[in-house]
């Protein structure tokens, strides 16, 4: 069995160590002997629709954002929502959580539009949300590190991948931390994510594997220094958020 | 001392002065050091303390600023200033916040504001740099380089650099700029500067990380954004770019390095200056490529203030490294080396310094999340673990995250059993010491407050002295 992660714009949008969350889909992948290819889709080239079985797609510096935005605008944005439509799935941080939204309003100016396959629109705000972010799921905690400005805001095509327990999530006034809609996940959860929520790592695995591979049973990993960093950086996030 | 200053500052300096002085004073007695305060309560009475204590300075102020290597370049600095007989007043311990400047300032002065130094050497954390240089008139200002580090508080690069190249843009012309030629952040902010600039750089050809360099912090074009173009890639972003799409390429190099060769605990640089003849290769006797760009830092800082480069070179032979950059110690008859690391151009740098002398030396790392270290732990996983997994044969991991650590290691693909959590300094260090034969070496990689820490509880081991002594 094999796995394509593809990841998008690493040279713009990967400066809070979001390169982990390929590692950790990486790794869980091949420790389960699933062999994983990576590739970078970034300016510059032709995104292949038909290649990715995942997406990911993490956080930038506003420069790396406007750069990466106006490329999506193209037909490498039509390439991606029409991966998607064929079964893709897609994990996002930040950034790459806004650009996957409707559209991002900025302070002035006019709204930017997202590649619009997650129904989530963020808008600017002044204060910066920067913290310890623990969310409450379905599946245990999740925890991590946020660092954005924006606020976004879910439509009802989308439901919240948490409920936040200590920092802002979202938007920090409806309590809600991240979006799922179908195979689709966006959070603003850095650290990396996916290392210490292992669960969530599992989960888009099984969904990317689905698109060629039929529906897999993934083999149980026992997940040991996972859950101890989960419990620790939990702990930490309670005590200093 | 030769020619202390006799000059008389403005009465709210002299208020600010004299209580500063009082609350180190107080400090003193209650046997307490390094601490912020006496700065803070001068800087509070008088914002403008620092330029009204400095501005007559036979000499002048050099402020030293960047990511990495800012304290190793300005204990080099400093070193050479008084190889060339001066006084540098300089806030050594490396509290480089405003307060920390205005602290050395305390310590040097007479109760009538007279410093007993006659030139000013300070490093300055590169974000409090354009809030520094909008309130003193530098005679040169150093920047060593400029990589993302600790973004909870500094946020994103870009907008640290545009910060410091607004303030560049509005310093007077008189003012000397130091710049790293290889960095094309930081050589993007000499293009705004009104007067000269002495770039440094790296030369030889055959030099280069092993490290694959998996940092984006500048893979564009600071001026246009486009990708940037590397001959040769030195250390992350450093290297011999340019940009295909506006023209903006690496400067020419004023000082720079035409050889490098490197030993498992110094290099030898070979120097090519604008206008001489040749020298002698000089020695740095601190390891790693990111030290020798530290000392070619120094020496076209020297150059700057027109010191002799015989003298400049004779004062980095006899350097010693400072807290935690590359100290070694002997503890029960091992060798320990501490190794400072706060973000992945920097891990990657050290890594790289272990990694090209074919060691395999067993590990201490440690991992704390307070300000001082950087809150969000995130950077661990952009830092090359990959590299040096193969060469672990042991690492004990400790620190308020040692969990993130130990599973960025198994992560990194580090065999579980050759992971050991310990969550205690002191019972940390017996592990780590006691995995080393005799005659071995260990290595202790940690970020600031637990190094701190550690050095702490080797100091009460007897081991080195307490920090704020050195």
């Amino acid at each position: 069995m094999d796995l394509r992660i593809a990841h998008l714009y690493p040279d713009l949008m990967g400066i809070y160590g979001d390169r982990g969350n390929v590692i950790a889909l990486s790794q869980r992948a091949r420790w389960r002997d699933i062999a994983v290819e990576v590739r970078a889709y970034t300016t510059g080239m032709t995104f292949d629709p038909d290649w990715p079985d995942l997406f990911f797609f993490g956080g930038g510096q506003d420069i790396g954002q406007d750069v990466v935005g106006a490329d999506l605008q193209g037909p490498n944005g039509d390439a991606v929502r029409k991966a998607i439509a064929g079964g893709a799935a897609a994990f996002s941080v930040c950034g790459g959580y806004q650009l996957l939204g409707t559209e991002y309003l900025p302070e002035v100016g006019d709204p930017i539009p997202g590649l619009g396959v997650l129904d989530v629109h963020t808008k600017a705000g002044k204060q910066r949300f920067v913290g310890n972010l623990v969310a409450e799921t379905p599946e245990g905690l999740l925890v991590g590190f946020e660092n954005h400005s924006g606020r976004t805001y879910l439509g009802p095509r989308a439901v919240p991948l948490g409920a936040v327990v200590v920092g802002h999530g979202n938007n920090g006034e409806d309590h809600t931390e991240g979006a799922v809609q179908g195979k689709l996940v966006g959070t603003y959860s850095h650290g990396s994510c996916l290392p210490k929520n292992p669960w969530l790592a599992d989960k888009l695995l099984t969904w990317a594997l689905e698109r060629r591979h039929g529906t897999v049973r993934l083999s149980p990993l026992e997940d040991r220094e996972e859950r101890l960093a989960n419990e620790q950086a939990a702990a930490v996030a309670r005590a200093r958020p | 001392m030769t020619d202390t200053l006799r000059v008389v500052p403005d009465a709210l300096a002299l208020v600010a002065n004299a209580a500063g002085k009082v609350t180190l004073m107080g400090l003193q007695i209650a046997g307490r050091g390094g601490t912020a305060l006496p700065g803070l309560v001068t800087l509070q009475l008088d914002p403008d303390y620092i330029a009204a204590l400095t501005r007559a300075l036979p000499h002048g102020v050099v402020l030293v600023s960047g990511t990495n290597g800012k304290t190793t370049t300005a204990r080099m600095l400093s070193d050479i200033a008084k190889g060339s007989g001066w006084y540098p007043i300089h806030n050594r311990s490396g509290s480089n916040l405003e307060r920390g400047i205005a602290g050395a300032l305390l310590a040097d002065s007479s109760w009538r504001g007279a410093l007993s130094g006659n030139l000013g050497l300070f490093e300055v954390d590169e974000a409090s740099l354009p809030r520094v240089l909008g309130r003193i008139k530098p005679r040169i200002v150093v920047i060593t380089n400029l990589f993302r580090d600790q973004l909870d508080r500094y946020f994103e690069i870009d907008q640290l650099a545009k910060r410091i190249g607004d303030a560049i843009a509005e310093l007077d012309p008189s003012t000397a700029l130091v710049l790293n030629a290889d960095d094309p952040i930081v050589a993007f902010i000499g293009t705004r500067h009104r007067g000269p600039v002495t770039y440094f750089g790296v030369d030889d050809p055959s030099v280069g990380g092993k490290i694959p360099q998996a940092i984006s912090d500048a893979t564009r074009c600071p001026r246009c954004k486009a990708p940037l173009r590397y001959e040769r890639v030195v250390l992350a972003h450093e290297g011999d770019w340019s940009c295909g799409q506006c023209g903006l390429a690496r400067p020419p190099r004023d000082v720079s390095a035409k050889t490098i060769r490197l030993e498992p605990s110094a290099s030898e640089i070979e120097l090519r200056v604008a206008v001489s003849s040749a020298f002698d290769p000089i020695r740095v006797p601190v390891p790693g490529l990111y030290n020798a760009y530290n000392a070619l830092a120094a020496l076209a800082a020297a150059r700057a203030l027109d010191v002799s480069l015989v003298t400049a070179a004779r004062a980095i032979a006899a350097f010693r490294p400072a807290f935690g950059r590359l100290e070694q110690l002997p503890v029960d008859g091992r060798l320990v080396r501490l190794v400072l690391v706060k973000n992945p151009a920097g891990f990657n740098a050290a890594v790289g310094a272990l990694l090209e002398t074919g060691r395999h030396p067993k590990l201490l790392a440690a991992l704390n999340d307070r300000d001082a270290d950087g809150r969000d732990v995130s950077w661990i996983w952009d830092a090359d673990f990959e590299t040096l997994a193969p060469s672990i044969e042991h690492v004990v991991v400790t620190g308020i995250r040692s969990r993130d650590l130990a599973n960025r290691f198994k992560y990194a693909g580090v065999p579980l059993d050759a992971i050991e959590v310990v969550d205690e300094w002191g019972s940390a260090i017996d592990r780590a010491v006691g995995s080393v034969a005799r005659d071995g070496e260990l290595v202790v990689l940690a970020t600031y407050t637990a190094m701190l820490a550690l050095r702490g509880e080797l100091a009460r081991r007897g081991h080195v002295p307490p920090f704020w002594e050195d």
